[in-house]
């Protein structure tokens, strides 16, 4: 937990916090789930709010050594990958989907941590 | 007027004597071909199953289900350090040998024994059985001949294959051919990060492979990924590879690069310069320290250089790219039309966090790409069923797809010929 009771990221990027419930999400099946289930104004919103954050954002999670982050350090850096999942939507797409997809799926079953 | 040479005949096609005519999808849609594949292909050639670092230490183990051969295999690292494969089948009364929960889902882990589910019995890493309960029940049982059912294994540059042949052929390293073996000098143990992806597809495996061995696609079917301006200026120019190689059974496209961070922006999505990332992957790629002229590894002496992608026969790519990352796809068929597509990345380990990013982005655009060739698979599946048509035309980028399925059918014609003389 961050400093501040209840907060999941650090206190330096608690302007992001609004979104930290919802796009802190450790694995890409459930960030690829919570995209499919999202609408474009709230992605859009989550993404012109992280990108200009997300510079500094990967400056204060490489303080740390990739196997012993804090868990806020964790929760931001899991944000970042939300934001990458949300990038294909709203700079390609225009829509949660990839067009013509159908029933095409490909599941991730094992990725790196952290 | 074409960017790259091409050989003396004219075209890559003329140059390997593949014939230039349209060619039939019959080998795709009709079920009678796909049980002489079975048999003749998929149960004669040597298959992939995974990689060593899969199998850390001894009594590390995976299972295979290979449903084209309608068997399943177990994988182990034995004491010695050996890799060894056997059929997941106990010699007392046949059970799986083993599996969790659901007999047809693949599984792995570490053991000391292999212990049958159904009546106990256990047979040690190298498949002796060393353990029979209430053994004195039985009548004459010499435990010595009822070892776990070898499956011929060999490893080549850390890449686990099997082949179901009584007796194979040739050995692997024959199997590949010099052209492709000299790929092993290519440092893959340092490229552990692995991430692995999984469908169902509803097409054949040779419409899957056939998606992946020609770039003739990339500028169209892709075109809504790259800014206007990119998909603009790539489909004017099209797409041309400037090597292609055939080594007996298998075959290698190879292209041209581009260094992404050398583009002005309106070329560049924001998220790759933000995560100095993209589908080639990350764009400060580590020095992975190989001689590539040794590895056989970019022919055309491209720079920058894109990719170089070989196709194993008959159901494994390995393909390298300019950035410093690997990727593998397996396709394994479950029926004529239906097929387990498998991707596989391969990175060296992120040991920053800005580093895992663009690793990340670069994951994320490969599913976000094959999501978008998948879905086409089943359209055409389904259309070539219809039998409208019987002939389809291939231009000289896609002469691979031509070559998979005429050594198919050369494959399934020697085992044709090879059954009928032993029938005489």
């Amino acid at each position: 937990m961050g400093q501040n009771t209840g907060s999941m990221l650090p206190p330096e990027f608690s302007d992001l916090e609004p979104f930290a419930a919802k796009w802190c999400l450790a694995t890409e099946s459930e960030r690829f789930a919570e995209r499919l289930a999202s609408t474009m104004d709230e992605m859009q919103a989550f993404y012109d709010a992280v990108t200009p954050r997300a510079d500094a954002a990967m400056t204060y999670c490489d303080q740390f050594p990739l196997d012993a982050m804090p868990e806020d350090a964790t929760n931001l850096l899991h944000l970042l990958y939300s934001m990458i999942a949300v990038s294909f939507p709203v700079e390609c797409w225009g829509q949660p989907r990839v067009p013509d997809s159908g029933a095409a799926y490909l599941e991730l079953l094992s990725e790196p941590g952290p | 007027m074409a960017r790259w040479p091409k050989p003396e005949e004219g075209s890559w096609t003329e140059h390997f004597q593949l014939g230039t005519e349209p060619i039939s999808y019959e080998d795709s849609i009709s079920p009678e071909f796909y049980e002489l594949e079975r048999e003749a292909v998929f149960k004669r050639t040597w298959l992939n199953v995974g990689r060593v670092e899969q199998l850390p230490r001894t009594g590390s183990y995976f299972t295979k289900e290979l449903v084209v051969a309608r068997t399943s295999v177990i994988v182990v690292r034995d004491k010695e350090g050996g890799v060894r494969a056997f059929h997941n089948v106990c010699r007392h009364r046949g059970n799986k040998l083993v599996w969790n929960d659901y007999p047809q889902e693949e599984t792995s882990g570490v053991c000391r024994q292999f212990v049958c589910k159904y009546h106990g019995w256990r047979y040690d890493l190298d498949g002796s059985l060393n353990f029979v309960q209430q053994e004195q029940e039985f009548f004459d049982l010499d435990k010595e001949s009822f070892g776990l059912v070898p499956v011929h294994c060999e490893v080549w540059a850390g890449f686990i294959f099997v082949n179901l042949a009584k007796e194979p052929e040739q050995n692997l390293r024959d199997y590949l051919t010099p052209e492709l073996a000299r790929l092993e000098s290519y440092p893959f143990e340092k490229l552990t990060e692995r991430w692995y992806y999984r469908a169902e597809v509803k097409s054949n495996w040779k419409i899957y492979m056939d998606a992946f061995q020609e770039f003739y696609h990339a500028p169209v079917l892709h075109a809504k990924q790259t800014p206007p301006d990119w998909s603009m200026a790539a489909q004017q120019a099209g797409f041309e590879a400037p090597a292609y190689t055939l080594a007996g059974p298998h075959r290698l496209v190879s292209t041209a690069g581009i260094h992404p961070w050398t583009l002005p922006e309106n070329m560049l999505k924001p998220m790759e310069i933000l995560t100095r990332s993209g589908l080639f992957g990350q764009w400060d790629a580590p020095d992975l320290d190989y001689d590539q002229k040794a590895a056989g590894i970019n022919p055309a002496g491209c720079d920058p250089w894109g990719l170089d992608s070989w196709q194993l026969f008959p159901n494994f790519t390995i393909l390298v790219w300019g950035q410093s990352w690997y990727l593998t796809y397996h396709y394994w068929p479950t029926s004529h039309n239906t097929h387990i597509f498998e991707g596989t990345l391969y990175f060296v380990p992120a040991t920053t966090a800005r580093e895992r990013v663009a690793h990340e982005l670069a994951a994320a655009s490969f599913k976000e790409y094959g999501l978008q060739d998948a879905n086409t698979l089943e359209a055409t599946q389904s259309m070539l069923e219809s039998r409208v048509l019987e002939r389809f035309p291939l231009n000289d980028q896609e002469v691979l797809c031509r070559h998979l399925h005429k050594v198919t059918a050369d494959w399934v014609d020697e085992y044709k010929k090879q059954r009928e003389h032993a029938e005489v």
